[in-house]
């Protein structure tokens, strides 16, 4: 049985809905940022099988861009996560509620 | 054929159970390891899928470089306690994204499906993937010709980002603990801080210095 494409559309589906349950879940800042980089896997793999159906590169230069944000976006977000967790180590999400810290 | 598949089944297997593994693990450096898994697994898909370079750099940026910057961060705060899992802050809220999980799964599958069918193949906007050449080569035209100034522009991005995080990050500088220079009128001023295993400095907010 050969592969069929929508197979890598199904499992980016499922990748994504996984990923998103657990950021809606867990409530560790850096176990929810893990859960945003397997959404972005999953949106990747999703733009690589269009490509490769539609035959066009284009698919493939938005994945490389989505990499490079998502580099960016970690760098970023680790920071905050840094300067927060210093401060009280046993922070979560839920205690974050307030601009004021 | 049937090596295509056999392949697919166990980088998908890869993928869910690192996945699963992610959301579900109590520590996060067993988190962040289970990432890894799932990020192999994504790279053996775009190997078989034609993109090596994507597959390439994936692996480097991807697992080699952002899933140890977790570690650092993970090893560095010492926050890889295990957290409560069982407690649920907002009444109902599993059960809730369980149902939204498996609506969203099944929504996304059919669309994907569908969206297999339609497929116009409106073929080659940009560039053909098979123009006669190397992955690479097709992916460097694309992206040095028709996509050069967002490729500029990211350039921009990754500089502002390392900025950012040597701004945030950063030890301010350490001072006397019997003369506070700065006023206390910044609301998000600490006063004291326990030894957080990097240093004994007492030390402010950045945004003080900054203001």
């Amino acid at each position: 049985m050969a592969v069929d494409q929508s197979w890598y559309l199904v499992l980016g589906a499922l990748l994504f809905t996984i990923g998103a349950g657990g950021l809606l879940i867990r409530r560790n800042p850096l176990v929810m940022f893990m859960c945003v980089e397997l959404m972005l896997n999953a949106v990747n793999l999703t733009f690589v099988t269009f490509s490769r159906i539609l035959n066009d590169v284009a698919g493939q230069v938005v994945v490389f861009f989505v990499l490079v944000v998502a580099a960016a976006e970690v760098v970023v977000g680790l920071g905050i996560i840094v300067a927060i967790l210093r401060r009280r180590p046993t922070a979560t999400a839920d205690d974050v509620s307030m601009l004021r810290g | 054929m049937i090596v295509d598949t056999v392949v697919f089944v166990v980088a998908a297997l890869v993928i869910l159970i690192g996945a699963v593994g992610v959301v579900f693990s109590r520590n996060p450096v067993h988190s962040a390891l289970m990432l890894v898994m799932t990020l192999f697994g994504v790279a053996v898909l775009f190997v078989a899928e034609d993109a090596h370079f994507l597959a390439a750099v994936q692996v480097i940026v991807y697992a080699g470089a952002i899933v140890v910057l977790f570690l650092f961060v993970i090893m560095l705060l010492g926050v890889d306690t295990a957290e409560n899992l069982a407690t649920e802050p907002l009444g109902g809220q599993r059960p809730a994204a369980g149902v939204v999980a498996v609506a969203s799964v099944g929504l996304l599958a059919l669309l994907a499906v569908r969206a297999v069918e339609v497929s116009t193949g409106a073929q080659s906007v940009t560039a053909p993937l098979d123009g006669g050449q190397s992955n690479v080569a097709v992916l460097a035209e694309a992206l040095f010709t028709d996509y050069v100034f967002a490729f500029e522009v990211t350039s921009v991005l990754l500089v502002i980002a390392v900025v950012g995080a040597v701004v945030m990050a950063r030890r301010p500088r350490s001072q006397s603990s019997s003369d506070p220079t700065e006023p206390e009128s910044d609301d998000d001023q600490p006063t004291t801080e326990p030894t957080d295993g990097l240093g004994v400095e007492r030390h402010t907010e950045t945004e003080s210095e900054l203001a």
